[in-house]
């Protein structure tokens, strides 16, 4: 009985829950129940299968020719459902609405979370991420070292399937042999940058994105994911088969009916379930961890959504993988005689250090991309190249007013049109209308590039969030209040994004579509744009200076560890979620050698 | 929807939530589809929220899609293939960018109706083509609009974004861009030898 309904479980004694079934919580459901552990998962939305996705759909068949609106943000065919910057009944504070200050948040309440929807970028931190303040003096150090998580990072890349290549750059590690999948062949866009940004010094090269570009080798990986445990390697080997490659059609935001790349509903739950060791009660919105006397973790009382009833679960280890914030809020809001100020936070760290990823864009349009003959531009749908940060010298040598780095994306081809693709043309055209028109949006269709930078922010002290003393959601749970402030750090790093995106697209003989915003604080995105929230329960390795251990395991309750990304000390440019994956598997096998040890 | 149209989207909505324009009344019947709508059905206009146009809205909207995107050897007219009942479907949707739309929309129907009579004594959907022209080009720019059209520059090129968003994400629209994908292959071969010679790579 894999979903389950919520009165079925309160009954139960489970080895784990888990609270959340996104990246983090998928990947710890799966260690766990694949190494024989009974584990429960509550997750806040409703449930969702891959099927559901609106793979083929075209914009005229859709309401508002598909453009995001408050219900879809991204899209009426996002396969985000019950998500976005605001949730219906679902508050939060913004202490702040000034640009600069605000901070929005992003929650996908439905089954598998925000890995339905994500742009499937899966890059390693590199050893310079672990320990950025050894090199600079700033933030705060991991309390694990890229050593510590380069085996867990093999097994994810093995298990969800990654694209991409190995080129030795600096501080963006190398996958050993066979862990990665070939990258797709690069769009005309690619190889045009690729030839002329050379001469800027920066270099494109594959991106690592989750999507299967060929079959995983099911003969040969679940051994390697799973030594030593048949009953795993048979489960994992019999889905490695049932997921088909790529097809090179339709966009990976909309969902993936075949299951070719990677969402916590099409690769960790599947399987997860097969092992009959996994529970799934969805509409459970989880309020509070609640205590035992013994000062552990007794279990979460949560609100099953359908019935409106508050009930409670019970295990051996509580772990939470709720979003960061979300996990945040839990433990803030698990308030006890022994914990008045939130559950696990004798240090008063809970809730601080907020941290997002730094992003600016900036668009130009390559006359040598016009009226190209027609061609098939979709490959894996994202990013087939990115540009990886290439300053760490000239940081390390004081020739940067910022200290650290941030990687490329950039999109071009000839995609589908959408509602927007020829939309304010006017730089271009002077106005045109008519059959001027037509030709223009012929020639122009498919010569745009559009630049991203994700950057890493640093943590600051300004950047926390709270319970509201006043307001509480639809369930009755007390909701958070941000506070959200950018240091220079960030918004130099911003204004140098706006420079090499025009450098790099005069050096294209492009046109940019409007100058370089050099005011950073001006170029910077607000906070919680880019929806790589981290930080708040940071491990460390001091009870007095972090809410969790190297293990991510609470200083102050032996029983509740943290797999989201609640616990990074920072916010690598690298795009948080494939850490956030081979952080939890290394959680899990933590939890599963203290439970054999009868720690637990 | 890319991240780049979505913060864009995020922002603009943030900027018109408190709408101040007054004149033109709003749809109170229409509803939003909520946030976790039906994928799998096609949606008309007028399926989800009463739409607006009167009868003669619905002749200056096809005369204007018309002057912006007219039939050619290649496609059709935008008013050819549903734009007026797209735009018409946009400007009554319960959502605040819609909601602004509306308004320019039909602020600028009356602005084009007061110039018909101004300049030709004529209701617009009498104008001779040469003659819608004639205030097409005094709009169609608004970086080079005069003082007196700038506010009917802004509701031009709005329209004709709504236009050209509304014809090429139409199958003819797409057609004439000569867009190819949305179909499963097996294998992607990456950009053919007349491309890569086209863009001097090869």
């Amino acid at each position: 009985m894999p979903f389950v309904d919520a009165q079925a479980v309160v009954n139960e004694e489970y080895d784990a829950i888990v609270v959340g079934s996104g990246a983090g919580g998928g990947q710890m459901a799966y260690t766990l129940s694949m190494n024989g552990a009974r584990v429960l998962m509550l997750e806040a939305g409703r449930k969702y299968e891959p099927s559901e996705a609106a793979m083929f759909q075209t914009p005229e068949q859709a309401p508002l020719r598909g453009s995001g609106t408050a219900d879809k943000p991204f899209g009426f065919y996002d396969a985000t459902v019950d998500g976005g910057w605001q949730v219906p009944g679902e508050p939060y504070i913004r202490v702040s609405e000034q640009h600069g200050a605000r901070f929005d948040w992003w929650r996908a309440r439905m089954l598998g979370g925000r890995t339905n929807h994500w742009a499937r970028i899966s890059l390693r931190n590199g050893p310079y991420d672990f320990k950025p303040r050894e090199r600079d003096g700033l933030g705060f150090d991991w309390p694990i070292s890229y050593e510590e998580l380069a085996p867990y990072y093999d097994k994810v890349e093995m298990l969800i399937g990654v694209y991409g290549a190995n080129d030795g750059l600096e501080n963006t590690p190398n996958s050993p042999a066979g862990c990665l999948l070939p990258p797709p062949k690069p769009i005309v866009s690619d190889l045009l940058l690729q030839k002329h940004a050379r001469n800027l010094g920066i270099t494109p090269t594959a991106c690592h994105r989750a999507v299967l570009t060929q079959a995983l080798d099911w003969k040969r990986i679940p051994a390697l994911l799973h030594p030593g445990n048949v009953t795993a390697q048979r489960i994992i080997a019999r889905d490695m088969q049932r997921r088909v490659p790529c097809f090179w059609a339709t966009p990976c935001g909309q969902g993936c009916a075949i299951r070719a790349n990677y969402q916590s509903t099409t690769v960790h739950l599947p399987p997860a379930l097969e092992t009959g060791k996994l529970d799934i009660v969805t509409d459970a919105m989880v309020a509070e961890v609640e205590l035992a006397k013994s000062g552990r973790a007794a279990g979460v009382r949560f609100i099953d959504r359908l019935s409106g009833k508050s009930l409670g679960a019970k295990a051996r280890v509580v772990v939470l993988a709720a979003s960061a914030f979300e996990t945040v809020r839990i433990l803030l809001n698990s308030t006890s005689s022994r914990f008045p100020q939130g559950l696990a936070n004798s240090s008063g760290k809970l809730g601080k250090y907020l941290m997002d990823t730094v992003g600016s864009d900036l668009a130009g349009q390559i006359p040598a991309l016009e009226s190209l003959p027609p061609h098939n531009e979709e490959g894996a749908s994202g990013g087939h190249m990115y540009v990886p940060w290439w300053g760490y010298q000239a940081q390390k040598g004081g020739k940067l007013a910022f200290p650290r780095g941030y990687h490329i994306e950039f999109t071009g081809g000839r995609r589908m049109p959408q509602f927007d693709t020829l939309a304010e043309m006017e730089w271009l055209t002077g106005g045109s209308y008519g059959p001027q028109l037509k030709e223009d949006a012929r020639r122009y269709y498919g010569s745009m590039l559009y630049f991203a930078g994700r950057g890493e922010m640093i943590p600051n002290e300004h950047s926390f969030c709270e319970i509201d003393p006043r307001v509480k959601d639809k369930w009755g749970i007390p909701v958070l209040r941000f506070h959200w402030q950018w240091s220079e750090h960030e918004t130099r790093q911003a204004a140098h994004m706006q420079q090499t995106f025009a450098e790099i697209i005069e050096s294209m003989g492009g046109r940019l579509r409007q100058p370089p915003e050099l005011d950073g604080t001006k170029a910077i995105a607000p906070g919680g744009s880019i929806i790589h929230e981290v930080g708040g329960a940071l491990m460390g390795a001091s009870p007095v200076a972090s809410v969790l251990n190297k293990w991510c395991q609470a200083w102050d309750v032996s029983n509740l560890f943290v797999a989201d990304g609640a616990s990074f000390p920072s916010n690598a440019d690298k795009n948080p979620t494939l850490t956030i994956m081979a952080n939890a598997w290394r959680i899990a096998d933590h939890v599963l050698e203290r439970m054999r040890r009868k720690e637990l | 929807m890319d991240r780049r149209s979505t913060i864009k989207w995020m922002l603009a909505a943030a900027a018109v939530m408190p709408l101040a324009r007054g004149a033109v009344p709003r749809s109170t019947q229409a509803q939003p589809y909520g946030t976790d709508p039906n994928l799998q059905i096609t949606y008309h206009p007028g399926d989800l929220w009463p739409l607006t146009f009167s009868a003669a809205h619905r002749q200056l909207a096809r005369i204007l899609c018309d002057a912006i995107i007219p039939a050619d050897a290649t496609s059709p007219g935008a008013a050819d293939v549903g734009v007026v009942d797209f735009i018409d479907e946009w400007i009554s949707a319960p959502y605040p960018v819609q909601r602004a739309d509306r308004a320019l929309v039909l602020n600028g129907f009356a602005w084009l109706e007061s110039q018909a009579t101004r300049r030709f004594s004529k209701a617009y959907a009498d104008l001779a083509p040469n003659q819608v022209r004639n205030i097409c080009d005094d709009i169609c720019y608004l970086p080079q609009a005069r003082p007196e059209f700038r506010t009917a520059a802004a509701f031009f090129a709005r329209y004709r974004d709504l236009t050209t968003g509304g014809f090429y994400t139409t199958p003819q629209g797409r057609a004439d861009l000569r867009y190819v994908g949305n179909t499963p292959l097996p294998r992607f071969d990456g950009p053919p030898p007349d491309v890569l010679r086209q863009v001097g790579l090869i």
